[in-house]
């Protein structure tokens, strides 16, 4: 499905601020794999996540999705095969659009827009019937411009979507981070449904070591630009906080000081 | 009272044509872009150039409009593959354009004196004054382009433009190209902006090379008068606003002129204004706290 191959970015080079941010990094995803990725500060999660969305263009790799080589692929060529969703609640909407625009638009993901009418009636019922399953009451709020609504309300929206026209490959950056904890966790307890239901191959980023363990058929934790740690299935299963902190010490010859990924 | 205000209502719906287009830039794309300071004296000049060799009206204002989107184009280009500040790539634009301008009219100033113009035509089509031929001219166009650019932002194109205003990552995201949005933006812009440009040329009997100074402020004036005295509650609306601002702004100008400022100040007058009405934010906001603290 998703096949990250050698791939490598370096930030600012032969400056003093240079900054390897991914070394040669591969991950290898199959149909309808769910990963979390953890890590610590600097340790490339976004950068990784943001090179398969084609954000900058990378120093060396390959980027392959479904056996297309999208390597040299612009950012919004990708898009017919990415969902995403960012760690900014304000990112992933047009804050001056009506729900209902925006959800016109995501409807098109990848499609070149021509002069077609923007949205129909029979796509608003569609979206109501979307809406009302997210159980946040936006249905009723079609016409009301999307800078309106909560930061959770937004997130719910964009992982709407980013989801509305089934993609390939879901990418997640941190989506909840921003979020208070019950809010996070209902757009967390949704994300979760969605993936499970549409059968989505998703790239989740997360903090909290907690969430990595609870959701997803796979675990990677990511370390100076590489993979360090991959589990999957049953072996995923059965992890605790406790065998993840030890895996890494062994696996980085370092020890785990990051509060915000323990205490998360 | 009248014979003050038709004239003066005929002449913000010529300017409301620029407005629209400034709207579209500065409001839609969150772009200030200066390029229809020689986008408006460019429509005038090919529009004065065309009728002067006899091409008639409806060639004369197609030729102009295109002219006025290359102008666009070339400062989306500038911006967007180039990497070059919007704010700069209008700038250059702008002053490309004085040397083209020149160019295109072959002197500075172009008479349209003896030459049959829109509003001559139609002056003696429907046998009307000079000051009601110029309101029906005005009328029609602003309609029809209020018409096209209500319709257009509606398309799918006209939403990712939209999109791109608010939020470029978001639209990028969705897969459309944000160097196409702008550059269509830019396009769509000019051209209204070279279209108001050669309508003030026609009703004014000359094209000169220095009549786009202060176009900008003039834009901006209209959206902002516009926005704060009939509202922003949907895109029907602000364009109506936009137009009516347009209106508000000649009658503001014809009024002081008539209480004796002298003409000389008028750009001065116009700057001060738009300065005040962009600060309002922040003056509504400071004086709103100190209102809390006292």
């Amino acid at each position: 499905m998703l096949h990250i191959e050698n791939i490598s970015k370096t930030f600012f080079p032969g400056t003093i601020n240079e900054k390897r941010a991914l070394q040669n990094l591969s991950l290898h995803l199959k149909p309808g794999d769910f990963v979390t990725v953890i890590g610590g500060n600097g340790a490339g999660k976004s950068t990784m996540l943001n090179a398969v969305a084609g954000v900058f263009p990378i120093d060396s790799g390959k980027i392959i999705i479904d056996g297309e080589d999208l390597t040299k692929q612009a950012e919004h060529k990708r898009a017919k095969y990415i969902g995403r969703v960012f760690q900014d609640p304000m990112l992933g909407t047009a804050a001056g659009m009506m729900i209902e625009e925006n959800l016109s638009i995501a409807s098109r993901r990848g499609k070149t827009p021509g002069l077609g009418w923007s949205y129909s009636n029979e796509q608003t019922n569609k979206f109501k019937e979307l809406l009302k399953e997210l159980d946040l009451g936006l249905e009723n709020r079609m016409s009301a411009r999307v800078g309106l609504l909560s930061g959770g309300q937004r997130q719910a929206l964009t992982l709407l979507m980013a989801t509305l026209k089934k993609p390939k490959l879901l990418l997640l950056d941190e989506h909840t981070a921003a979020l208070d904890p019950k809010t996070a966790e209902k757009v967390l307890t949704l994300t979760d449904k969605i993936v499970s239901r549409d059968n989505l191959t998703t790239l989740m980023i997360t903090h909290n070591m907690r969430d990595a363990l609870r959701f997803g058929n796979r675990l990677i934790m990511l370390h100076n630009g590489r993979v360090i740690i991959d589990v999957e299935g049953e072996e995923k299963k059965h992890l605790q906080i406790p065998d993840l902190l030890t895996m890494f010490e062994k696996a980085s010859g370092d020890v785990m000081a990051n509060d915000r990924m323990l205490l998360g | 009272m009248l014979d003050l205000l038709v004239p003066t209502t005929a002449q913000g719906l010529l300017w409301a044509v620029m407005a629209l287009g400034v709207y579209i830039t500065y409001r839609v794309l969150d772009i200030a872009d200066l390029t229809v300071e020689g986008s408006f004296p460019l429509g005038a000049a090919v529009a004065a150039s065309m009728l002067s060799a006899g091409y008639g009206p409806i060639p004369s204002f197609v030729v102009a409009a295109i002219a006025g989107m290359v102008a666009g184009v070339v400062t989306a280009l500038l911006h967007t593959k180039m990497k070059i500040p919007a704010l700069l790539a209008g700038i250059l634009t702008m002053i490309a354009l004085y040397s083209v301008n020149l160019r295109v009219m072959g002197k500075a100033n172009l008479s349209l004196l003896g030459t049959d113009t829109t509003f001559s035509i139609i002056r003696k089509m429907l046998s009307l004054n000079s000051a009601y031929t110029t309101l029906v001219v005005g009328l029609l166009a602003t309609v029809l382009v209020a018409v096209f650019i209500y319709w257009f932002f509606g398309t799918e194109i006209g939403a990712a433009i939209r999109a791109t205003g608010f939020n470029q990552q978001m639209i990028r995201a969705q897969g459309v190209d944000t160097d196409v949005t702008i550059m269509i933006g830019l396009l769509l812009s000019n051209a209204l902006v070279a279209i108001s440009g050669a309508l003030v040329a026609q009703s004014n009997g000359f094209a000169d090379v220095g009549m786009g100074t202060g176009t900008i402020v003039i834009g901006l004036a209209s959206v902002i008068i516009g926005e704060v005295l009939f509202g922003t509650r949907s895109f029907k609306n602000s364009v109506i606003s936009v137009i009516l601002g347009s209106v508000v702004y000649r009658i503001v100008i014809a009024v002081v002129l008539q209480l004796g400022m002298p003409p000389n100040d008028l750009k001065l007058f116009t700057s001060i204004l738009v300065a005040f009405a962009l600060a309002m934010p922040l003056i509504k906001s400071k004086f709103g706290s100190k209102k809390v603290v006292g």
